[in-house]
């Protein structure tokens, strides 16, 4: 019941500076490769039982012809196996094209959408990417979800991903 | 000279019966890929008899003996077939979302009994067995077997995979084209539909031409079929299984033989 109320509120107040923000900041590091391309990341959140439970992004070669770039969906392999091979794709504000190496920012409406209906609780945010002719790597940041919670933070992945920051404002 | 070329016959012959023991000549049927997505998802398939997993080194495995079952179950022909000195290469668009099965099953009857000293061995039809009078001679054995070799390729999620209630086969609790290193998989055997209690598994990981042991795992199935183990390492997988025992085949009691081979990729977890 609360969920319900929970999503009028955007409509009501018509984006109101009540809605809060799911900022992420990723970074995808600049790497001295003979053959390189940009990588096909997934972002998600996942509950305490390890469901998903909001699928935020996907970045992938959107534009190809044919939807050649769903080929390599499958390769985000986490992602694909827990939600991506359900979902019929492209999803709208979901599927986006591939970024380039360095700080992608990219924020979400607590007040709309997946996160809207999100019980309150213990969550993490996860980050895969995974390269053509490169590698794979997956990072993750707990944290806690309540309405009108704020959080912030941070891990670092290795090789295909450098800093990941999530920052939950009101 | 001569006599060196004598004995090195003899020493290869028995080369070839101890390495016959070792070296069983193994059938699979090997995707590219088992997993794969998009709208205009292919894999290509190798079909072979072999030493090593997955290296064709023998014989190719016969087209027209394989057939691929589509999700919704209707076959598919294979494309661009071509049957090689040591294995027989396909392709398959899959145009469906779910799970296609690539399988070659055949069987037929074996009959053995003795003349004298001799054994002699017979196989054919039922209907053979009984018009060339194999079923008066005496002390007849007759054995059905049958061989089942698949594999399984996913475009998507997953789909469920229909039995075909004949001969041996894995029924799949945890799906084929669902495995991950460092997770339990819990498969359930059946023999003609009923489950096939304490029959031997073993599970080879490609590429033992690498190395020195090939670390087979050997399992047996429970009371009930089932068959749990959990891999460590990620990759291709062979499995084999054998089960003896009874059939009916016309009204009559016969003896089975019946062997099962998957192919299996395991994912990282």
């Amino acid at each position: 019941m609360r969920n319900v109320v929970m999503l009028a509120v955007p409509v009501v107040m018509a984006g109101a500076a009540h809605a809060g923000t799911l900022e992420l900041t990723v970074e995808i590091p600049k790497l001295n490769v003979a053959e390189y391309h940009r990588p096909y990341v997934a972002i998600w959140i996942e509950d305490a039982s390890g469901k998903v439970a909001a699928n935020l992004s996907v970045w992938y070669d959107i534009k190809l012809k044919d939807q050649e770039g769903e080929k390599w969906l499958k390769d985000i392999r986490q992602w694909w196996r827990r939600t991506g091979r359900e979902l019929n794709l492209p999803v709208d504000g979901v599927s986006s094209p591939t970024k380039p190496p360095g700080k992608n920012t990219v924020k979400f409406d607590t007040g709309a959408g997946p996160i809207a209906t999100l019980p309150a609780g213990e969550y993490k945010i996860i980050v895969e990417a995974s390269r053509e002719v490169g590698g794979k790597e997956l990072v993750e940041i707990p944290f806690k979800w309540a309405p009108g919670a704020e959080a912030t933070g941070t891990a670092s992945g290795k090789a295909e991903l450098g800093a990941v920051t999530l920052k939950l404002t009101k | 000279m001569k006599n060196l070329a004598k004995k090195l016959i003899i020493a290869a012959a028995v080369a070839s019966l101890t390495a016959g023991a070792a070296h069983a000549h193994r059938a699979w049927i090997l995707p590219s890929a088992t997993v794969v997505s998009g709208d205009n998802a292919w894999v290509t398939i190798d079909g072979a008899v072999s030493n090593n997993l997955f290296f064709p080194d023998h014989r190719p495995m016969q087209i027209e003996s394989i057939s691929i079952t589509a999700p919704d179950g209707t076959p598919v022909k294979p494309a661009n077939a071509t049957v090689g000195q040591y294995r027989t290469t396909f392709d398959l668009q899959l145009l469906q979302k779910g799970t296609y099965r690539i399988a070659q099953a055949n069987s037929g009857l074996n009959a053995s009994w003795k003349e004298g000293a001799e054994t002699k061995r017979w196989r054919g039809t039922m209907d053979e067995y009984v018009a060339q009078g194999i079923d008066k001679k005496p002390g007849v054995e007759l054995t059905l077997s049958s061989r089942r070799v698949e594999t399984f390729v996913t475009n998507g999620a997953p789909s469920a995979l229909k039995p075909t209630g004949k001969g041996l086969e894995l029924i799949a609790v945890t799906h084929p084209n669902d495995l991950y290193s460092g997770e339990e998989i819990t498969f359930k055997l059946v023999d003609g539909g009923k489950p096939a209690a304490n029959v031997e598994v073993t599970l080879i990981q490609g590429g033992d031409r690498y190395r020195a042991e090939a670390g087979e795992l050997v399992l047996k199935s429970a009371a009930d079929g089932t068959i749990k183990l959990t891999l460590e390492n990620a990759g291709m997988y062979w499995l084999e299984a054998e089960a003896r025992g009874t059939a009916s085949m016309e009204g009559k009691t016969v003896n089975s033989m019946s062997t099962y081979v998957a192919v299996l990729e395991v994912l990282p977890g």
